[in-house]
This record gives C-alpha cells, structure tokens and sequence, in this order.
C-alpha cells in the first residue's frame, strides 16, 4: 500500500493551507527527512518534511493549490518494492485520521453534539478547529468550555471562519464605472488573515486612544553612549520601547491582560509583540518574557524575528499569544497614529517618529526631542485611569532610561 | 410530618375518597375479607361494609368489565387487581371498553374508573407476574397512567385519580409498599401529567417513575461522591407525560438518562428520548441514555433476575456515560 501523505497541520488553528510549492517531483527518492513541499499557512510559509522513505509515487494536490484542507491526501509515496501500479488501489480521498485529528478533519462532517454545535455557532467558534473528547471525537460542549476558557487562540481561530462559510462563493466585486481601468490582485492567505482579524478587532474590541508625548533626548544620548562601546549590538529606539513597555506592563500588571468573556485573564508572563512590515502584510513576532530581557537580547531577537518574519519562516508559536503589540511607524516620519488592537491583547503603543519640538521648561520655551504614543485599549479590560497609569508608567522608564536599569 | 408506608397512603387515600363521594367504590379479589392481598385496604370493610368493599371471584375479565359498566352507569369503581399482569385478562375492557368509550359515544359517557394494583417486577414472581405495564397502556390514548413513587404522591395521586372523570391506570410497585414517607396531613391532592423534582442537579438528569427513582436516587448519591450533580426527575406521570419538566431539565444539564424496569422496546425511555429530540435537540450535549428491564423474559434463579433489572449501579455508569466520565 502506497504511504499516503497528508496536509500537515502546522499550528493549533490551521485549518486549511495553501501548497505553494512541491520539491521533489514524482519519481524522486525521498528519505526520511527531506524537505517534499512548501506549505503556505496563515502567516507563514512552511516546510514539509518527509516521515517515511520511499518514491514519490503521485502528486494528488499539485502546487499552487489553495485552500487544502488538513489531513487531506497531498501525494502518495510508493515503499520499496512497490511499483506505480499500487497507487490505482489508494483512493485519493481524504483520510480523517481516528482520534487526535481535528473533529473537521478531512472536510467531512464534524462530529459535534448538539449543544456544542449551538455553543460554537453562538461563541463564533469554528468547529473544525477544535478536537473533540467525546467517543470518535465528537465535539462536546467541554471541548467548548475548554476552547472558550482558552480564549486566545481559539477565538483568534474563529477569525478564520468556518470552512462552509470560506467555501460559499464571494460576492463579485462591484462593477467599475464604465471604462476605469484596473486590475483586481488575488488575495494571499495573510492579506485574508489580515483582513479578517482587524475587521473582527474594530467590530468587537471596544477600542479608546490615550496620547502621551516623551522627551527622548535622555533617551538617544545613552543610546549613543551604549552603541559607542561596542560592535556586538546596534540598539534602536524601538529596543527602549520594548523594554520600556516591557517594564511599564510589569508595573501595571492589570494592563496585561485578555478578556475572555467569563473573565479578564492575566497573564504571568509579560509577552511583547512587535509589528513588522513584511511586503503585501505585517505580521506580529513575539519577544516572550521581555521584562527579564536586556537591551542587548531584545535588540538582538527582535533583529532576528523581523528578518525570520521577512523570509517568510516564523514558526507559528514565534507570533502568536503576547499580551501586548507595539507599532511604530517613526522611521517613516509619522508623528503621531491609532493603532487596531491585535486580539486577544488589551492594547497596542503606536509609537511616532522622535522629532526636535519647542517645548516649555522651567516658563521658558525650549527645544526636545519628542516623541508621540499614542496607546489603544480595550476598555472591557482597561479603564482609562489604567490606561493612563499605564503610559506614566511608560513615558517615566522612556524620560528617565537609567530607571530601567533598576 | 407523619410518616406513612406507601400502603398506608393508599388506604388512606381510598377512605378519604369514600368518605367525600358516596358513588366511590373498591372491588378486588381479597380486598374486603383479607384487607388486601398486600393488606393495601386494611379496614376499609369495616369502615365502609360489604356494598362498598366487594370480594370478586378470581375472574379478572369478570369484575374489570363489571367495573367499566358501573363507571359507565355514572358510579366510581375503583377496581384492584392483584398485580397488573392479571389484568391481561382484562384489558379487552380497559382499552376496548374503558378507553374508548368517551371518544366513541360522542362525549355522551364517560367512564371514570381507577385501576389499581401492583406493577413490574416483584421478587422472584417468575416471567409472567413480573412485567411492567407502563408503555402498554401508556401507549393508549383515552388512558391516563400514573405510576408514584413516594408515599405522598401516591396518596395525592390516587385521590386525584379517583375524582377524574377519565380511566386511569394507577401503577403501584410491591417492593415500594412497605417504603415509608413525610405525608403531608389533611387533603392531599397531586396533579396528574406533572413531574417532581426529585433531587435537584446541574450534570445529568436521570428521569424515571415508580421504583426506578429509588435507584435513581440512590445513584444520584453515588455520583455525588465522584463529582457529578445528578438532577433526577420522578415522572409521576406516564400519561400524560410532562415534557415540560423533562425538556426544562435537560435544558439545566444536557444530557438525560432514563430508569424503567420495562423493556426497552417502544419503552418509556424510548418516549422520553423521542421527545427530547423533538423539544430540546440543541440542548443536548450526548445521546439519551436508556437503562432498562433486560429484553428477556424475566428469569426466575435471584441471580438472573439481579442482572436482568436496573439498579443504582447501572444507572450511575450510565449517567457517567453521557458525561463522557468513566
């Protein structure tokens, strides 16, 4: 019997993806281990590795396919001794694995109770994306009382929406006037993603701004004095973001934070994650424990993420959780901006360009380096007064830097 | 409270209603003389005399259709049998005569008439004495049946059996008999067609009549012990069945497990799941679970019959079961 080889599922609420690209053709050897496909997920393009050894007998899904279903048979591989004749025997329909598989495994019916079957479509939970506990995997309402109280990543997955829903065909664009010219680019997975997530963000997150100004002078001139010492870093002002922020949501540890819907969850671990503009997207790195991190180390991971991130190779637990994002747009000269919270987090610093301002000090007026942020909150979980709190907090560890070393 | 016997409660219950309407009578083989085959009319012929607490010769077709002709000619028999399977002989009445009789004479006779006896299994009775009649007559429309597990319900059930202008069946159980009960002093009336709370829970509601809410409770006990709040409902009432209490309660816990000694073949467990499916489908987070009477002819050796009928265990596995515990 030819080994069928199935659609990975490459993280917790990957339901289907996109085969960007096969690598070995058929007729190819391939040993356990190799490197066979490309698998474009939500937000990152990943590898599929070889389990068995053998030929690659027949290539079912052929590259370039969107919307392949987990647990779907991409391609068959013939073992020794068996010749292309035995691939007539496999059927290429998809084959759910038994227990661990996602309840939607294979695009067939999920098995869910009833009242997990309401529960989900109340909660906006997508059913196949959850694994079920009950005999042959059903879904039962636990499984939901575990995924709701789980809140984030399954939440977020709801985002991805129910593949029934994704499968419906889109409405078609609306007609241009006569004679416009234009050319109507294909949606990429993420640009989908995006799409989705900030639209479920601004509908559901009861959003409100809070802008503070910094005087950064103190800021870049131990900047300078630190990157002056040695070659092995190259501190940026996001860097003292980060920590600052780190440090600020340690201060305030009820601005880090979900909402749940039972609950406001707090979390133990200070999470921060930082946007990075990647062509056609953005995606959201994450520097896990950034409060227990130096400048050095934040500088360096969060270096190393972003070009990850540009190469396309993050692995889904290097962007998702984190309690908290930043963006900055300074280096684009953007003085001040809103920007959407990325959920489950409680907020988002949208951090503006560091500019030369008169400012007035001591009943004179004078000239600082300023710098804008403006932080977005989720007023389910965060109050103004926090808020505000907050960002004292943060504009106290940018003003003062050595503060940060304490 | 007075305590009371579940037999005590029925007497009385027989006697107030002889007390308040003269048109009110009992017959039987052994109810006057030897005060009942399970002494359920203790001195009810002295009480009321032999017009009134009649001996019948052991001919159950005989006096059930005696009973449906003196209910028809404006009377209030109440009509024992000395347990429900010898009734057979006479149910050509009870559904023919008695049922139908409303329906069938346009409204211009009705025929209210208790039948009453013992029910189900016994304690080694053998195949034939030990069946359960609930889904038998239950299936009948013109029937009400009631089958009361508690001393009270049977007291305030019976009493409102008796002044129903419709036939009744009135289900008793001999092993419940010498049970006792809290019995509220004074009239003492239980609507029919209404479900009682009997423990109350938030996991798995187990649902059942008669002596299956003995086991049920005592299972509810056991599940408490490993952490599952089981709310049990005594239906009370076979027909009509209160969908409302049941759909209500599996609305609070999701998942039902039913108790009956009777097969399970167009059983009442079989009636309760169909209807919970038609009043509560989204409700339910499992399949219904049935415990039952094994399908077999009830056997005779104690150990065979131990494993043939529902106990606390059974039920207990079965409510885990749709918890998804084991």
């Amino acid at each position: 019997m030819p080994i069928k080889i199935l659609m990975p599922q490459l993280s917790p609420t990957m339901t289907e993806g996109n085969l960007a690209k096969w690598l070995k053709q058929e007729g190819d050897a391939v040993s356990a281990g190799d490197i066979i496909a490309e698998i474009e997920t939500d937000k990152a393009t990943m590898e599929v590795e070889a389990v068995d050894e053998g030929k690659l007998g027949r290539i079912v899904v052929p590259a370039g396919t969107e919307g392949v279903a987990v647990n779907t048979v991409i391609a068959l591989l013939l073992e020794e001794g068996e010749d292309a004749g035995a691939l007539a025997a496999t059927q290429a329909a998809p084959t759910p694995k038994a227990a661990p598989a996602p309840a939607g495994a294979g695009g067939g019916r999920v098995a869910a109770s009833p009242l997990a079957r309401r529960m989900a479509e109340r909660a906006g939970l997508d059913l196949g994306a959850l694994r079920g506990s009950g005999p042959g995997g059903r879904i039962v309402k636990a499984d939901i009382d575990a995924a709701l109280a789980g809140g984030a990543p399954v939440r977020a997955a709801a985002a991805v929406v129910a593949p029934a829903e994704a499968k419906a065909a889109p409405p078609p664009p609306p007609a241009p006037p006569s004679g416009a010219r234009y050319e109507d680019m294909p949606l990429s997975t993420m640009r989908k993603i995006i799409a989705r997530r900030l639209v479920e963000a601004k509908q559901t997150v009861p959003h409100f701004y809070l802008t503070i100004d910094c005087a950064i002078d103190r800021l870049l001139a131990l900047r300078k004095d630190l990157n002056g010492r040695s070659d092995a870093y190259k501190l940026t002002v996001n860097d003292f973001v980060v920590r600052a922020v780190a440090l600020a949501l340690r201060k305030v540890p009820d601005a880090n934070a979900t909402w749940v819907e039972t609950a406001i969850r707090k979390w133990a671990s200070v999470d921060v994650a930082v946007a990075v503009a990647l062509d056609g997207g953005l995606i959201t790195p994450v520097v896990r424990d950034a409060d227990h991190k130096g400048l050095a180390a934040i500088s360096a991971e969060v270096k190393a993420l972003a070009e990850r991130a540009r190469a396309g190779k993050l692995m889904p637990e290097e962007y998702t959780g984190g309690s908290f994002s930043i963006s900055n747009l300074g280096m684009y000269g953007i003085p001040q901006f809103d920007a959407i919270i990325n959920p489950p987090q409680a907020g988002i610093l949208a951090v503006g360009a560091g500019e030369p301002r008169p400012v007035v000090k001591d009943g004179a007026l004078a000239i600082a380096t300023v710098m804008t942020c403006t932080l977005s909150c989720d007023h389910r979980i965060v109050d103004g007064a926090l808020g505000a709190q907050f960002l004292q907090a943060f504009k106290g560890f940018v003003e003062d830097p050595l503060t940060t070393l304490l | 409270m007075p305590v009371q016997t579940v037999r005590e409660a029925l007497r009385d219950a027989m006697a107030e209603e002889m007390r308040r309407d003269p048109a009110v009578f009992l017959m039987g083989e052994e109810v006057g003389q030897y005060q009942g085959a399970y002494k359920v009319s203790q001195g009810l012929l002295d009480e009321f005399g032999d017009r009134r607490v009649i001996d019948t010769p052991i001919t159950e077709h005989g006096f059930g259709g005696l009973g449906v002709g003196a209910a028809m000619a404006g009377l209030r028999p109440v009509v024992e049998f000395m347990t429900f399977n010898f009734a057979m002989q006479a149910i050509d009445h009870i559904i023919n005569s008695a049922a139908k009789t409303r329906y069938m004479s346009g409204g211009q006779l009705g025929c209210p008439i208790v039948f009453r006896g013992p029910n189900g299994a016994a304690s080694r009775v053998g195949a034939q004495h030990s069946q359960c009649y609930a889904s038998w007559y239950g299936h009948v429309p013109g029937l009400k049946v009631v089958a009361p597990f508690s001393a009270p319900d049977a007291k305030g059930l019976l009493k409102t059996a008796i002044r129903d202008p419709n036939p009744i069946i009135f289900l008793e159980n001999e092993i419940l008999y010498g049970r006792s009960f809290e019995v509220p002093e004074g009239e003492h009336l239980v609507p029919i067609g209404q479900a009682r709370v009997a423990r109350a829970g938030k996991d798995v509601t187990i649902a059942g009549f008669s002596i299956a809410v003995g086991y049920a409770l005592e299972a509810a006990e056991m599940l408490a012990g490993e952490g599952i709040e089981a709310e049990v409902i005594d239906l009370r009432s076979i027909r009509p069945m209160d969908a409302d209490a049941i759909a209500a309660s599996v609305a609070r816990t999701h998942r039902l497990v039913t108790v009956e000694e009777g097969w399970p073949f167009a059983g009442i467990g079989a009636e309760i799941a169909a209807l919970v499916v038609e009043r509560c489908f989204d409700e339910l987070d499992a399949p219904v679970a049935r415990v039952h009477g094994v399908d077999i002819p009830l056997p005779y050796a104690a150990n065979l019959e131990k494993l043939a009928l529902p106990d606390a265990a059974r039920v207990a596995a079965a409510a885990k079961a749709v918890c998804y515990r084991s």
